[in-house]
């Protein structure tokens, strides 16, 4: 049973308090939507949760264990994407999610990498170099990954930037597929997604 | 269906063949290490004159300057282009130790801007008259000493990791930390020059060597961490 719980979560930043005596719970088939103005500390609380940066109190929990102590289980587990893609420019569509793909440990065949990328329209495009390629369609590399990651949760900011009404279609369904297998997800976001978030947090208030 | 758990040597091999492959897409890099150290190396003989004698004293000593600056110029792309893109933090995210793929990573820089310095050096030994075993010496003191370069290098790139400014304070770091081996790596050349053993010399950058290695992932990672934060 998938389940991640913080505990009375503190972070300042500079002399700014962003959050203090913040706990939640997100169990299997939930998902939390962090709301806030800009500068309220969505990003700060996904980093938190994933490991990148440390609160200055409190604790995150996944499946009851400490994930600074189980760090190499929460890891494989856990799916994060910040404001940078993680994309190489470099590197073809395809490369990006054999690349991504091969560093989490996830075994995948060419089939399916081709396949998930005809999903998300990147077909005809999938062997030029990523910097040739618009912004809304790196962000389809990264729905691309999405789709074959197996991890159990998902922190996600702003995964909507620069997806164009059918790229925020097809993300909604991989987050209603992903949530109704049992998968967590945090995901901060200023759009209303077609699917009902579980819970929603609002930052700074 | 879930995720491998993370290994030493998976993320090592990752991160290995990932850097090799971003190395042959941009040959550029490398071959700018590669020529920056021709053109410096076979710039002192035009400067100082035809004098055999001379140039076959100073050669050690100017070919591992010319070793280590090119170390140098190459060490800001090591991490700074990951960092920028976002690619170090899913590295850091991965299952695997992160002592793993930061080794690859650095053995990739290595093979990428040491190995051909390496390859190099007795071709330019030979541009300064120096003889077959000094040439030899002085290859085998490269190829242990520039793996100690790539691993300093690492920890400072690491270190001046979104630092404003981070090329000079880059250039502070990293250039005395250079120093002991840049000695070391010469004196051995020296030495077999003039008739003496090169076995201290060499024996000291192989320990240098191991020491480095074994300390040195670690220092990165506590960096890496620090500039990810």
């Amino acid at each position: 049973m998938n389940r991640l719980e913080a505990r009375s979560l503190a972070c300042t930043r500079g002399f700014a308090t962003l959050f203090h005596d913040l706990s939640f719970d997100v169990s299997a088939g939930e998902w939390l939507a962090l709301r806030g103005a800009n500068g309220s500390g969505k990003t700060t609380l996904l980093r938190c949760i994933a490991g990148l940066t440390r609160p200055d109190a409190g604790a995150i929990r996944w499946n009851g264990e400490s994930t600074r102590e189980a760090e190499g289980a929460f890891k494989a587990d856990l799916l994060y994407s910040g404001h940078l893609p993680g994309i190489k420019d470099d590197f073809s569509a395809e490369e990006n999610v054999r690349a991504a793909l091969g560093l989490r440990g996830v075994a995948v065949s060419d089939h399916a990498i081709g396949e998930a990328l005809a999903q998300v329209g990147l077909e005809k495009r999938r062997q030029l170099p990523a910097r040739r390629l618009s912004a809304g369609q790196r962000r389809r590399i990264g729905l691309a990954r999405l789709a074959l990651d197996p991890a159990r949760l998902w922190a996600l900011d702003e995964p909507l930037t620069a997806l164009d009404d059918e790229g925020q279609a097809f993300f909604t369904r991989l987050l209603e597929r992903h949530v109704a297998s049992g998968g967590v997800a945090v995901v901060a976001t200023h759009h209303d997604l077609a699917t009902a978030p579980s819970r929603v947090m609002r930052m700074g208030a | 269906m879930s995720a491998a758990a993370g290994s030493f040597g998976a993320g090592f091999a990752w991160a290995f063949r990932r850097d090799m492959r971003i190395a042959w897409r941009h040959p550029g890099e490398t071959l700018l290490v590669i020529a920056f150290f021709i053109f410096v190396a076979s710039l002192f003989p035009l400067g100082i004159g035809a004098e055999p004698e001379l140039l076959r004293r100073i050669a050690p000593g100017v070919i591992w300057v010319c070793a280590v600056l090119a170390a140098f110029l190459s060490l800001p792309a090591m991490f700074a282009t990951d960092y920028s893109d976002g690619s170090l933090e899913q590295m850091a995210l991965s299952p695997h130790p992160m002592p793993g793929w930061v080794s690859g990573k650095i053995l990739a820089h290595w093979v990428a801007s040491g190995v051909p310095v390496i390859a190099l050096s007795p071709l330019i030994g030979l541009q300064y008259g120096l003889t077959p075993d000094t040439l030899a010496v002085l290859a085998a003191a490269l190829a242990i000493g520039t793996p100690v370069l790539s691993l300093l290098g690492a920890a400072c790139t690491a270190l001046a990791l979104g630092a404003r400014g981070g090329g000079v304070l880059l250039a502070l770091l990293a250039l005395p930390l250079f120093v002991p081996v840049l000695i070391f790596g010469a004196g051995a050349a020296d030495a077999q020059a003039s008739g003496l053993s090169p076995a201290p010399h060499l024996s000291l950058l192989g320990a240098g060597l191991i020491v480095a290695a074994v300390a040195l992932p670690a220092t990165v990672c506590l960096a890496l961490r620090i500039a990810l934060d």
